[in-house]
């Protein structure tokens, strides 16, 4: 399962920008964009008003982990797990430390996850976010652990997980103990749901390899944000192996909603509300929703 | 010898297959079972019903095929989701009836298509990996060539791992991370030790359990000895109840 894949889409002028601060909205140099679409050009506060979704053509851009929190998670009530974890060369692969200094500094954060409580319009919940900007979300040691964790801690306080993903899949530099992660955190999802209790997974883009091949498919409810590539194997290492073309939006989130593979694809102005709403179906209590709450 | 010098011997075409050990640990009690009852009968993967000194045992295999055209139509060992489907069927089987199962494990990866991925390749390894984890009856995994990746682990989360001397398991193919890593894919042999996937490595990690000495044919002698390490394991494992050998199995990944 190879861990880069080259994406299909172009990738868009937000990436690879450094960091995003922590609790600071992260502001563009340039006051215009162009999406990398439709390649129409706004303003970049326009699209941060849009959620990072262009208006013209509804394309979802990529965002940072930290900003996914702030945008799902009530103001204040996130409280981060094992923020301070962070990978080492435990197979002594070349040039691996150097790696991960360089992703550190890139996203400003420790791992390709964060990981923590908070509350979804006053619902309590375990949420776990991954990076796409910490070497492409893969998957190490400690992604698996801090998810695992989430996992054992939602069990145990009889909480629900919403996992955002975004991985090229296993990390190549750790090995087999990289793979070992997807029966670990599998464990993990399974003792919570033999425990009655509600994952959700939502799949951005891109998510492959072997976080699609463990967690990313196993929640009671996948969602997805629109045209997000979802699939096991990166659309290139595809077309090496059959020696064709591959038709058009295959993979795609809209793709696997037809194959039957995804409950659902929502827009990022509504996933708030809608995990609000899936969590609120599933809470055994029925407690008197306060007006204020943003449903 | 290197670890790329395992990894031609894990990958050579004479080297006993999942047909062979299955022949010869179980004899004429081998009755194979097909399909997935959702899509199809995936070739990739054998499996069925065996005795070994008189029990029951579930046994799977994923199969490369011993020549050309076996291995064509064995699509060369790389299973589709319809096969670890199969392989699913057969578990939630076994644990139904109380009966151990056996994965013997030689594939180069799940495979990678249009149809695999329509089909829905990630969740149906991610299902076998939630599954197994809970499977109220021992699971062991014998490694007997090549334990390509996330179509590898699909039948790995057992009790109990073991691997031939010269069989490999990793992430990734030394020629994928050759060419992701110098963006040279005939580096093969650096990438092979970088990637610490002999069974020598794998052992020294906590991955597998044992090492087991390698037939050099089919008429090996080495076959007896390994019915009756497996028979021996087996009795073993029975004798844990189903929650205690779930615990330790879930333990077992815990640790990494």
């Amino acid at each position: 399962m190879p861990e880069f894949f080259n994406f299909l889409k172009p990738k868009n002028e937000l990436e690879n920008q450094g960091g995003f601060p922590e609790n600071h909205p992260y502001i563009p140099e340039e006051l215009w964009i162009k999406c990398p679409v439709c390649k129409g050009v706004m303003l970049s506060s326009d699209l941060m008003d849009n959620h990072k979704v262009c208006p013209k053509c509804d394309y979802h851009f990529r965002i940072a982990a930290r900003q996914r929190v702030d945008m799902t998670i009530d103001e204040d009530t996130f409280h981060e797990m094992d923020a301070d974890m962070s990978s080492t060369n435990k197979i002594d692969f070349p040039d691996y430390e150097k790696k991960l200094k360089s992703a550190k500094l890139s996203s400003g954060e420790n791992e390709s996850v964060i990981t923590g409580t908070g509350e979804i319009c006053g619902e309590k919940t375990v949420i776990a976010v991954m990076n796409s900007q910490f070497m492409m979300g893969s998957m190490g040691t400690v992604t698996g652990e801090k998810i695992t964790r989430a996992f054992e801690y939602a069990t145990l306080h009889r909480l629900p997980v919403i996992i955002f993903t975004v991985s090229g899949g296993a990390r190549m530099q750790e090995g087999i103990l990289s793979l070992m992660q997807m029966a670990k955190t599998s464990g993990a999802v399974k003792l919570h749901s033999d425990a009655g209790l509600l994952y959700i997974t939502v799949l951005t883009d891109p998510t492959t390899g072997g976080v699609t091949a463990s967690f990313a498919m196993e929640g009671d409810i996948i969602l997805s944000e629109p045209r997000a590539l979802i699939g096991f194997a990166g659309p290139r290492v595809i077309e090496q192996t059959i020696r064709q073309k591959l038709p058009k939006d295959f993979q795609s989130a809209e793709f696997l909603l037809e194959k039957g593979f995804i409950d659902a694809v929502v827009q990022r102005k509504d996933m708030k509300t809608t995990l609000a709403r899936l969590i609120r179906l599933h809470s055994s209590n029925d407690k008197e929703v306060s007006s204020d709450e943003c449903l | 010898m290197s670890a790329y010098d395992h990894v031609t011997a894990a990958r050579a075409n004479d080297r006993p297959t999942s047909v062979d050990y299955i022949s010869r640990i179980f004899g004429d009690t081998f009755f194979e079972l097909h399909g997935d009852r959702r899509f199809a009968d995936d070739k990739a993967v054998i499996g069925g019903i065996a005795e070994i000194n008189g029990k029951p045992v579930t046994v799977i295999g994923l199969e490369k095929g011993r020549n050309l055209k076996e291995r064509m139509d064995r699509n060369f060992g790389s299973a589709h989701p319809e096969g670890y489907r199969k392989a699913l069927r057969l578990m939630k089987q076994a644990e139904k009836f109380h009966r151990p199962v056996i994965c013997f494990v030689d594939t180069s990866g799940a495979y990678c298509g249009i149809g695999a991925e329509e089909r829905g390749q990630g969740q149906a390894i991610a299902e076998n990996l939630m599954e197994m984890m809970t499977l109220r009856t021992p699971v062991l995994s014998i490694f007997i060539g090549e334990g390509g990746s996330g179509g590898a682990l699909a039948l790995a989360v057992a009790d109990e791992v073991w691997m031939l001397e010269n069989a490999i398991y990793s992430v990734i193919s030394p020629e994928g991370c050759a060419s992701i890593l110098w963006k040279d894919p005939s580096k093969t042999a650096e990438a092979s030790e970088c990637l610490k996937l002999t069974a020598q490595d794998l052992f020294k990690l906590g991955v597998i359990e044992r090492i087991i000495r390698e037939p050099r044919d089919v008429e090996s002698r080495i076959f007896d000895s390994l019915k009756n390490l497996i028979a021996e394991t087996f009795e073993k494992k029975q004798a844990i109840p189903p929650e205690r050998l779930i615990e330790l199995r879930y333990n077992r990944f815990r640790k990494f």
